[in-house]
């Protein structure tokens, strides 16, 4: 009962290729998350279905959305609906359409064929409840210093993607040198 | 889960990391080595999972929810790092940043 497994790994592979050596970000931004999904069928078929749901919500659905945002904030000069329409053309999405469909039939082979087993190498299937139950006792302390990462992140990016052009061009209509330099600035 | 199967799921998580160490220095556009250390956190979070599920033990799937929020900390600074040097060099290309020359 490895198929799924094991194909799933293939498509992962693959995919993980392409995106190395892909030049479009579109393009390979595409195959990371067919990756990504690639994963989460393998932790599906490991038992761990309450990773394999965290690694499509959170990885697949937000962390792929920043980057995803970045992408479309970098060049927002060149001329737009050229550039959207060259995306929608099919060579674009039919590498990762088919990397997908691929991992569509793993899993459907092992809900029809698996049974019980999830068609994967696993038999014990590790539910969300003992993730919980683990992470609010033994481990509770990662957790509290898992939140002051995610406060500090918070603190960072809000930092560093601040607009300083305001205090420039204040500067510059006050006469002032202005200073590009980050030390120098603050 | 025998241990072969434990050999084949450590094997794919060895070469996830290593496909993205080598994108990571293959690389210069900051965006994709961004993606590629994303790649070699989830492949860290795969050794986890399959560990966890070797030892049928709940410890695993705490570790990679732990990962997850390192991977979404490190994506948000790394972007927003991305940010400012396109907006200081106008450009994306890692070796722009080199000041320091090390």
């Amino acid at each position: 009962m490895e198929f799924t497994f094991f194909a799933a790994g293939i498509v992962a592979l693959a995919t993980t290729a392409r995106v190395i050596t892909c030049a479009n970000p579109v393009h390979a931004l595409l195959y990371l998350i067919t990756s990504m999904l690639a994963l989460a069928i393998d932790f599906y078929a490991l038992g761990a279905a309450f990773a394999a749901v965290l690694e499509v919500v959170v990885y697949a659905g937000a962390i792929m959305v920043l980057f995803v945002f970045v992408v479309m904030m970098l060049n927002l000069n060149n001329e737009t609906v050229a550039r959207e329409k060259s995306w929608l053309r099919p060579q674009l999405w039919a590498g990762p359409a088919a990397a997908a469909g691929l991992l569509l039939l793993a899993l459907l082979w092992a809900l029809i064929f698996g049974g019980i087993e999830y068609g994967g190498i696993a038999g014990n299937e590790l539910a969300a409840r003992e993730v919980g139950m683990n992470l609010f006792g033994p481990y509770v302390l990662v957790v509290e210093l898992a939140a002051f990462l995610l406060l500090a992140t918070l603190v960072v990016a809000a930092h560093i993607g601040r607009d300083d052009t305001d205090h420039v061009s204040d500067a510059a209509a006050r006469g002032e040198r202005v200073t590009t330099n980050v030390r120098e600035s603050r | 889960m025998n241990e072969l199967s434990m050999v084949y799921g450590m094997g794919l998580a060895a070469l996830l990391f290593l496909l993205g160490f080598i994108g990571v220095v293959i690389r210069r556009n900051t965006l994709f080595v961004l993606m590629c250390l994303e790649i070699m956190i989830n492949a860290a979070g795969l050794a986890f999972i399959v560990a966890g599920a070797r030892w049928s033990s709940p410890d695993g799937n705490t570790m990679f929810i732990l990962i997850i929020a390192v991977a979404a900390a490190e994506a948000a600074i790394g972007l927003g790092l991305l940010l400012q040097l396109q907006k200081r060099f106008r450009t994306i290309d890692i070796d722009a940043a080199s000041e320091m020359h090390g």
